[in-house]
């Protein structure tokens, strides 16, 4: 069993050297992750080899091409029954390749397109020295308002760098819900959260906002680490082992003894329960359900708006998935455990985040506590205990990361002469003077709302439809008093938009480039596809929606 | 396979909606003779549907929907687009159909630009775009016989509908500029918060009766009949299910938006409130609480007659004390409900058939009266009745068709309403005469609230500001008439009407097992 083979990895260094397996990697089955982690390395050679003019057409050709290989990877590996039946456990047990882990990396191959596109927009920003500017710093390393970030801006030098950090992180969102033992898990989540950090604060305009948005979110997602790796420990101390499959075994007591060494902790309930609880809270800060979730709205608002976008849909993704594999494959047995305290927390997320956003009036943190309320939306889905729950979230989640891209993308174009307006009394009367990105806007707010025939309807009776056949009818009650009232500040800003009079010294909507606007464009369409046509996606995620253990 | 005529039937102004949107912006009227002929083709499907639909068909195992359509859609949802019609369908479907395009004539100058503005902000498009949109959405909610599908409908109308209410107003007090109304968008803030709240409940409801029945489908339970439910299970869906309903019809407690909604929106848009979006709520009462939960409705009938009670006695006292013209008919109508909703609950086939013809009669009085109001407004810009007087000796054919609008409200009897008001009365008294009774004086109130308005506005001294007032043009005049002479037409003979709704209404008794109350007395042949 590769699962034990892992183990004595670790526990046998002692012995001969002979004694230790070669590690077996399955290249192909895990080269989704292998490209994108590959071309952040060449990215990072880039910056130090490639004359800085071609930099960025290096870059954002190489990330795209890289992600959009990595995407056919992942198709090719889903065509050929990695997902159904020929889905197993790779990389000595570290790895598992099934169908949630393939419908998750896609979702988040084509979310980090979307990112692509957002990072390289180089149109909205008006041009500083002759030069054409994106969402980012100048230079990241230079003082805020000092000499040399005049210099920086004069000399046109631009952060390329946020194209391999992208890349980073989408590589370790890619391995956070594939990862099959609780190590690969904690360094998935490092790889991934530590370029979000960076990224985080290289704003080109409000840059003390921005560090300070990275700063908050860094110290708190730190702790948020520490607490998983905390929990990690005290897991290993229960079950004797990091592998999914063993803590599964132990918990359920098929097995026991798996360590002679750990005899005197082995077993204990404290440990476990403790332990999953902690582990279960870092997963929750990452996905920002209430009480974790207090980074968000600042982290949102702070960030560049493409970071923001790209994080606000990608993190939940990875981080869900993550989620549903420990509860799902590690923590079954304990589901009698974990399942109230999920309902609590779904049904203060779904409530909180809802109320919350109501006296909001920035848009970006708008969307941050809308992105909490659906964090709850979608957990009612992840307690439901069934394969219909496991497909109902991964449909949600494929719905939810589109509009959410799409969103911040159209944020991104509204601007007046302090860059983005954000402030939503800036919006009012936009409809009248951009009636097409207003009704694209619109569109995202209703999927949101989950009005029926957007992507947002269907995803959230899947994940009702799943709670309530697994018997969770209160939180199906919850949910749709939440969704009345996360309704009302959607609908508010679109009143703002349609039926208020614009302001004199309103903003203006920047004529993005194509880039941008593939973004958008595909955000609606997958928005109406998936809520008029949900069929095939829906078959689409419950066939992927079985776990290999 | 045969002409799919239900979709057409929706397809149509669905199509002609985009259609209408997409015309250039200095192409202004052409937008709106391409909606109102959309709406008259419509009004021919609509009518095409009429001849089809045989009233007194039975399907094979008892499945009394005709003409329907069926095919897979959400598979994994259990989600299929299936329509068909029964005899109420088809009835509300012709209403919607036929006031349309007066809709449409209605409101022809309503959305004009006052100024050209830049040249992408197309006002007249969108109004003309959003009414056929409804149109399509309410048409697909009367035919729907999935119940998803019926919900998508039954709540994505609500965005087209806040648009309109939130985006046209009145042109009274603009002074050539076009200023926002906080009211106005308040009002539809307010009715989509309400008819949203109401259909998440539903939604609650819905997915519950999906765990309980495994399908959405009435045409399998006509044929196999109703899945086994518990009693409480049954009464929570009826709830979440009713409530949405009495949201939307508006039933008091829960009708307060209503007044707010049609008193900013302009006439031919409360027309399309009242007269048909309304109207889906009452019909979804017969259809999905009657017949899905037969027990549960019965179990809560008392409850929901003395609400309806209510709404008939507190709407027509409201609508006495009213001082604007539009929110007068918005009580008026929430008296009306009142009557629709107790005749439905009567549980007994006078009490049904009566409440369907009212929800059609209804519709048809209140266009009427509404769009007569509207066109008084507009001539005088102001919705208060204090600002009139006297305006028979200036406009005598206005005042005519306002007096007829009037009288078929309070139901006179020789207009249509009356009938309609009579069996529900009738159907309530045989079996709830207490109820029945008290009922009686919500006509009364009627006939005060009436015609005191004709009589502070039409009748007295001429106000020096209606001295001028034009009398009804030849476009005003294409949309009073032929609602008048319907009016006039299922008061004097309606059995055209009663002859398709009847036996469906046998059909929803049967399902809820309730047999009329006999007479004591055999009534004298």
């Amino acid at each position: 069993m590769s699962a034990v083979a892992v183990h004595s990895l670790w526990t046998m260094a002692a012995d001969p050297i002979d004694k230790i397996d070669a590690p077996k990697i399955e290249y192909g089955q895990l080269s989704p992750t292998l490209i994108v982690i590959g071309a952040a390395i060449i990215g990072v050679l880039i910056e130090a080899f490639v004359p800085r003019k071609s930099r960025y057409y290096a870059q954002v050709f190489l990330s795209i091409v890289s992600l959009a290989a990595a995407f056919a990877a992942v198709i090719a590996l889903a065509t050929r029954g990695y997902g159904t039946t020929k889905a197993g456990i790779v990389a000595m047990g570290a790895i598992a390749v099934d169908g949630p882990a393939l419908f998750l990396q896609g979702t988040i191959l084509l979310a980090g397109l979307l990112g692509v596109f957002t990072f390289a927009e180089r149109r909205l920003d008006p041009v500083a020295h002759g030069n054409q500017v994106d969402s980012f710093a100048a230079q990241a390393a230079s003082v805020p308002g000092s000499d040399s970030e005049k210099a920086a801006v004069k000399a046109g030098f631009t952060t390329t760098e946020v194209f391999p950090l992208l890349l980073f992180a989408i590589g370790g969102m890619l391995l956070f819900p594939a990862a099959n033992d609780l190590l690969t898990l904690f360094i998935a989540l490092e790889v991934f959260s530590l370029p979000l950090y960076l990224l985080c604060a290289v704003a080109r305009r409000k840059r003390i906002m921005s560090q300070e948005a990275a700063v908050k979110y860094f110290l708190l997602g730190a702790f948020a680490s520490a607490f998983t790796l905390f929990g990690i420990a005290l897991l290993y101390g229960y079950a004797g082992s990091v592998s999914y499959a063993t803590i599964a075994q132990v918990v359920d007591g098929s097995i026991e003894n798996v360590t002679p060494a750990l005899a005197e902790t082995m077993g204990n309930d404290a440990l476990l329960l403790i332990g999953a609880a902690m582990l279960v809270m870092g997963l929750l800060f990452k996905v920002g359900a209430v009480p974790f979730h207090m980074w968000t709205p600042d982290v949102y608002q702070g960030a560049p708006t493409p970071v923001t976008g790209f994080m606000a849909a990608a993190t939940k993704v990875a981080a869900f998935g993550a989620l549903l594999r420990l509860l799902y494959v590690v923590l079954p047995g304990l589901s009698w455990d974990w399942r109230p305290v999920m309902w609590a927390v779904a049904i203060v997320t779904m409530l909180g985040g809802a109320i919350v956003a109501i006296t909001q009036t920035d848009i970006k943190r708008l969307l941050a506590y809308s992105s909490i309320a659906h964090a709850g939306f979608i957990l009612a889905g992840v307690i439901a205990t069934s394969a219909d729950g496991i497909s109902s979230v991964l449909f949600y989640l494929g719905a939810y990361s589109f509009v959410t891209i799409g969103a911040f993308a159209v944020v991104t174009l509204v601007r007046d002469a302090g860059g983005e307006a954000t402030h939503l009394s800036k919006w009012a009367g936009l409809g009248r003077r951009s009636p097409l990105v207003a009704a694209v806007f619109a569109v995202f707010l209703l999927a949101f709302a989950g009005i029926p025939l957007t992507s947002g309807f269907a995803g959230k009776f899947a994940v009702f439809k799943a709670a309530a056949e697994g018997g969770a009818g209160a939180i199906v009650v919850v949910g749709v008093i939440s969704s009345a009232i996360a309704a009302f500040f959607y609908i508010r800003v679109i009143v703002l938009m349609f039926f208020s009079e614009p302001k004199p010294e309103g903003p203006t909507v920047a004529v993005p480039s194509p880039l941008t606007m593939t973004a958008i464009a595909f955000g609606v369409v997958v928005t109406l596809v998936l809520g008029v046509a949900p069929q095939y996606f829906l078959d689409l995620a419950g066939q992927a929606g079985v776990f290999v253990r | 396979m045969s002409f799919p005529l239900l979709t057409a039937t929706a397809a149509l102004p669905a199509l002609g909606a985009i259609a209408t949107a997409a015309v250039p912006a200095a192409r202004r009227t052409a937008a709106k003779w391409l909606a109102l002929l959309v709406s008259l083709a419509t009004l021919g499907l609509a009518v095409a549907v009429l001849v089809r639909f045989d009233p007194d068909y039975v399907g094979p195992k008892g499945n009394f929907y005709q003409l329907t359509e069926s095919h897979s859609w959400i598979a994994d949802f259990g989600v299929r687009y299936e329509l068909g019609v029964d005899g109420i369908g088809v009835a509300l479907i012709a209403l919607t159909a036929l006031l349309i395009p007066f809709v449409i004539l209605a409101g022809w100058h309503d959305a004009d630009p006052l100024e050209t503005r830049s040249s992408r902000w197309r006002p007249t498009q969108g109004f003309f775009a959003l009414i056929l949109a409804v149109e399509a959405m309410v048409i697909l909610s009367f035919e729907a016989t999935d119940v998803f599908l019926f919900y998508i409908f039954f709540e994505a109308m609500l965005i087209p509908m806040y648009f309109l209410i939130g985006g046209f107003g009145d042109r009274a007090h603009k002074d050539g500029e076009e200023v926002a109304s906080t009211q106005r968008s308040y009002a539809a803030v307010k009715f989509l918060l309400y008819n949203l709240a109401g259909g998440l409940i539903m939604l609650a409801a819905v997915i519950g009766f999906y765990v309980v029945a495994g399908h959405f489908s009435l045409q399998t339970i006509a044929e196999d009949g109703l899945p086994d439910m518990a009693t409480s299970t049954e009464r929570w869906l009826f709830l979440g299910f009713f409530f949405a309903f009495a949201v939307k019809a508006p039933l008091w407690p829960l009708h307060t938006w209503l007044p707010n909604a049609m008193g900013e929106a302009t006439a031919p848009v409360a027309v399309l409130i009242t007269a048909v979006v309304d109207k889906v709520g009452t019909f979804a009462m017969l259809r999905f609480c009657l017949q899905l939960f037969p027990e549960a409705s019965k179990w809560a009938t008392p409850v929901i007659l003395v609400l309806a009670l209510i709404s008939i006695i507190y709407g027509a006292l409201l609508a006495v004390g009213q001082r604007d013209i539009k929110r007068l008919v918005a009580y008026a109508s929430i008296s009306h409900f009142g009557f629709i909703i107790m005749g439905i609950f009567a549980m007994t086939s006078q009490g049904q058939s009566g409440a369907t013809l009212y929800m059609v009669n209804h519709g048809i009085s209140t266009a009427a009266l509404m769009l007569v109001a509207g066109f008084l407004i507009s001539r005088r810009g102001s919705r208060l009745i204090a600002d009139y007087g006297g305006v028979q000796k200036v406009a005598p054919v206005l005042a005519g068709t306002f007096l007829i609008g009037s009288l078929a409200t309070l139901s006179l009897p020789g207009l249509a309403p009356f009938v309609s008001e009579f069996l529900v009365l009738v159907g309530t008294f045989t079996r709830y005469p207490v109820i029945g009774i008290i009922a009686t004086f919500g006509i009364v109130l009627a006939a005060l609230y009436t015609l005191v308005l004709y009589q502070r506005t039409m009748t007295g001294p001429v106000k020096p500001e209606v001295s001028a007032m034009p009398d009804l043009r030849v476009r005003e005049l294409v949309v009073v008439t032929p609602l008048i002479a319907l009016l006039i037409f299922l008061g004097v003979f309606p059995k055209p009407l009663t002859d398709i709704v009847n036996p469906a209404v046998k059909q929803t008794m049967s399902d809820v097992q309730k047999k009329d109350p006999q007479p004591e007395v055999e009534a004298a042949k």
